[in-house]
């Protein structure tokens, strides 16, 4: 089979993959029990990364912005423009990085030895879905522990850049309030949180058909699990950029 | 009561590699049939497209009127609920108990209370001799006893068709003969349909009532195990008999150079060995499925060899009941 064809049949499988979870999403009995487990777990793995890289990312995107504002004479948006920058586009990134690499990778690898070892085989075998079972509270939980995720990342982010902004660049804190009262608004922080539940789902769904597709022993596991990451990476950024594309056609702008 | 399943022109492929192809064969309700055939020919492919685990190219498999491959996978979720299976690696979920492991289809499947569940599960591993490994997870048992628990899960909802992924493979000899024991037994209490893949050939010999035989991608012959155990097809009697002379060589088939250079030699084909009589029910009782021994060659006029079914072969492995190790005698 040639190689354009397998990509298409991957796709086209991956997104048959992705109906089947959404009708597991109806089916009763709601597997709470895993859902409560599979939160905790992915949030466990993925706090304490996700407020360590967003300190330096705020700090950064501060430093970025309080020069480049300077030079176009507009200081007093600097924590308008820091804030929102976070708000908006760093924090579900970062959100985005953190859940495919430390949970999406975690998933694919559970996912992937159970299938080599032959459980997922068992398990249809007693009669149980394991895209209702087990798949579909790991999309959900990946949902949930983003979107929660992606509101710690925003505050610990804004913090980082407000104490960068106030304390090394001499900025005062009533001009970085008020400037972010000027430019920002409500929306900003629900395309965050949306980008971030979107970035969630497609986070578990990538891992767990990478996983339960997995075959040719541990080493197929590692292989999928490498390319869980990737296509999540990828995949993310084009989610990204449509989702920032439609929300600056459809929700207008402050000020302009 | 066991459940019929009838397997018409049956043909799997991977990548386009034909793995076996049009194998027709009926497992007869109740009866316990055996399927052999040598390494990487497809057994355990067979057993996971009878379970619509995998799809085959072409055939049918039907059981109570419903083709398999023809349903739905809804349908299939309903259809599977009539099999037991014993995976190969036992196929226990590595994060749960074996306790957990055994109650787990108990829990999704049925409204026991958790007393009701705890009573079936001991019973099962009872059978299986795991009392006590209850807490143990499977990564800390040893092979052997996660396909003994991997047995126990197989029939914890009394399915009405078990298949068995090599059940003996990994046991020590004695455990053999137990399983065995417990398959007949069990064979006489359910009256379910058993399907056995084995490269165990006492096994093969004395337990089923039918006997199959793939080799080069076919079904060799499938029939009663008297019809194999007679057989003189230079095969099915190699294979059945565990001899180097014959047409299957250590990488699948001997080409026709190495056949022509043995069939120059004059190797002199050994006698075929007698007949064993077929393992009884502990209890004494028989089995609904069982046959007199030796009817099937007198209906279709064979000489079985010389000595069969007198036991006289055989008869050092039917007196293992009084030995100090019972099935019970697990890691207590
Ligand atoms: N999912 C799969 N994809 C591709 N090829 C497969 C798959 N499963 C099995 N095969 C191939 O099918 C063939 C038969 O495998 P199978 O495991 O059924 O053999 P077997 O008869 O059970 O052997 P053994 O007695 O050693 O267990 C092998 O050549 C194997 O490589
Ligand atoms: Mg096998």
């Amino acid at each position: 089979m040639s190689a354009p064809v397998t990509a298409v049949r991957r796709s086209g499988e991956f997104f048959a993959f992705c109906l089947d979870a959404l009708r597991g999403l109806g089916r009763r009995p709601v597997q709470v029990r895993e859902f409560v487990q599979q939160a905790w777990f992915i949030s466990s793995v993925s706090i304490l990364p996700a407020a360590l890289v967003s300190i330096p990312f705020g700090a950064v995107i501060a430093l970025q912005l309080g020069s480049l504002v300077r030079q176009l004479g507009a200081q007093s948006f600097t924590g308008a423009a820091s804030v929102l920058a976070v708000v908006r586009e760093a924090g579900p990134i970062v959100t985005a990085l953190i859940i495919a690499g430390a949970g999406g990778s975690a998933i694919c690898a559970d996912l992937g030895s159970r299938k080599i070892r032959e459980e997922l085989d068992a398990m249809q075998v007693l009669g149980i879905d394991p895209i209702q079972r087990l798949v579909v509270p790991r999309v959900l939980a990946s949902m949930l522990v983003a979107v929660l995720l992606n509101g710690l990342v925003s505050v610990v982010g804004v913090s980082g850049g407000y104490a960068f902004n106030v304390v090394m660049q001499g900025g005062t804190p009533g001009a970085y309030l008020a400037s972010f009262q000027a430019l920002g608004q409500l929306p900003d922080l629900l395309v965050g949180e949306v980008k971030a539940l979107l970035f969630g789902a497609a986070a578990a769904l990538v891992a767990s058909y990478k996983g339960m597709t997995a075959k040719g022993g541990p080493k197929g596991v590692g292989d999928a699990v490498n390319q869980s990451v990737v296509i999540t990476f990828m995949l993310l950024f084009a989610l990204n950029f449509l989702v920032t594309a439609v929300y600056f056609q459809v929700v207008p702008q402050k000020g302009s | 009561m066991g459940v019929e399943v009838a397997v018409q022109g049956l043909t799997k492929s991977f990548n386009g590699q034909p793995v076996w192809s049009d194998i027709s064969l009926t497992l007869p309700a109740g009866e316990i049939s055996v399927l052999l055939g040598p390494s990487g020919t497809g057994k355990s492919v067979f057993l996971k497209t009878l379970v619509g685990l995998l799809r085959p190219d072409r055939g049918s498999i039907v059981i109570e009127g419903l083709d398999l491959p023809r349903l739905s996978e809804r349908a299939l979720y309903e259809v599977r609920k009539l099999f037991g299976v014993l995976f190969q690696d036992g196929a226990l979920f590595g994060s749960m108990t074996i306790y957990d492991n055994v109650a787990f289809p108990l829990r999704e499947h049925t409204r026991k209370t958790e007393a009701e569940i705890r009573a079936v599960v001991t019973e099962k591993l009872d059978m299986v001799g795991l009392v006590g490994a209850e807490r143990k997870l499977p990564g800390e048992i040893s092979g052997g006893m996660r396909k003994r628990a991997g047995l126990a899960r197989a029939l914890v909802l009394d399915p009405r068709i078990v298949l068995f992924d090599e059940p003996d493979s990994g046991l020590d000899p004695v455990r053999t003969a137990y399983l065995n024991q417990l398959i007949i037994d069990l064979n006489q209490r359910t009256e379910a349909t058993f399907l056995i893949v084995t490269h165990d050939i006492n096994t093969a010999r004395t337990v089923p009532d039918n006997i199959g035989l793939i080799y080069h991608g076919h079904l060799a012959m499938f029939g009663p195990r008297e019809m194999l155990l007679s057989s003189t097809e230079p095969v099915v009697r190699q294979f059945l008999n565990a001899q180097r002379i014959g047409p299957i060589g250590m990488a699948e088939e001997k080409d026709a150079e190495e056949l022509a250079a043995e069939a120059q030699a004059g190797v002199e084909l050994p006698p075929l060995p007698p007949i064993p009589p077929q393992l009884p029910p502990s209890d004494g009782r028989p089995r609904r499925a069982e046959r007199p021994p030796g009817q099937w060659c007198r209906e279709h006029g064979v000489t079985p060899p010389p000595g069969s079914f007198t036991g006289a072969e055989w008869s050092g492995q039917r007196d293992h009941q009084a030995g100090p190790v019972g099935t019970g005698g697990g890691p207590r």
